[in-house]
């Protein structure tokens, strides 16, 4: 299940609820706003979303996870707009019957999320500024 | 032919609008693509961006339909 929306995310537990006592492995990736970039004071983060690629896309990675890590069970979830520090952005949860295929999948998904899901960061700072971040002009070179 | 062209971040600041409807002889995503650069200052090049169609990730060499919705990519950064 992939999930893109406004409000906040679900814990992993809610995202990813037991099915049955298969998976003894669960890993859960959370990723959340933090207050500085760069020293300097992040105050806000507004994530814009092309929301119909996102949600297709978000949909196949965790396919394409299901078929490369078996057997695994996955879901992920990205909020959009405005997020205050400290508030989950995305969340990935994977499990399976051990340890090494769920962290494997957990770390595949975020990492494919970061490369494909149509989402940008723009971050408003203490000082009344604001810009957009890893959006391929300014503010470019560091890693999103 | 006329298409929706969507955009998004950096590019819709450049555009001045988050989407807007274009009619003219273009026959792929790359020709629409020199056809938006007569009328808007982009800050980003082919070599920066992804192209979606009906909101699906395909190439620039991707043929064009009458109706077709047609977003241009910056990099992402989301996670």
């Amino acid at each position: 299940m992939f999930l893109l929306q406004t409000t906040p995310l679900p814990s992993p537990a809610e995202l990813l609820p037991a099915a049955d006592h298969a998976c003894g492995g669960i890993v859960a990736f959370e990723g959340r706003v933090r207050d500085h970039h760069q020293g300097r004071g992040v105050t806000a983060l507004h994530y814009e979303a092309y929301e119909a690629l996102a949600l297709g896309e978000g949909q196949r990675i965790l396919d394409e996870a299901r078929a490369r890590f078996v057997p695994v069970r996955v879901a992920a979830a990205h909020r959009h707009g405005t997020l205050a520090p400290g508030e989950a952005a995305v969340v990935v949860v994977a499990a399976s019957a051990h340890r090494q295929e769920a962290f494997a999948a957990c770390r595949w998904i975020i990492d494919e999320i970061k490369d494909r899901l149509p989402l940008w960061k723009r971050e408003h700072y203490d000082d009344g500024s604001c810009a957009w971040v890893g959006c391929g002009c300014q503010g470019r070179g560091e890693a999103p | 032919m006329k298409v929706t062209v969507r955009y998004f971040a950096t590019l819709r600041d450049a555009a001045g609008t988050a989407s807007e409807e274009v009619e003219g002889d273009f026959r792929t995503a790359a020709a629409l693509w020199s056809h938006l650069g007569e009328r808007h200052v982009f800050p980003l090049g082919p070599d920066d961006l992804r192209v979606s169609v009906n909101a699906s990730y395909a190439p620039f060499t991707t043929v064009l339909a009458e109706g077709d919705e047609i977003a241009f990519i910056p990099p992402v950064s989301g996670g």
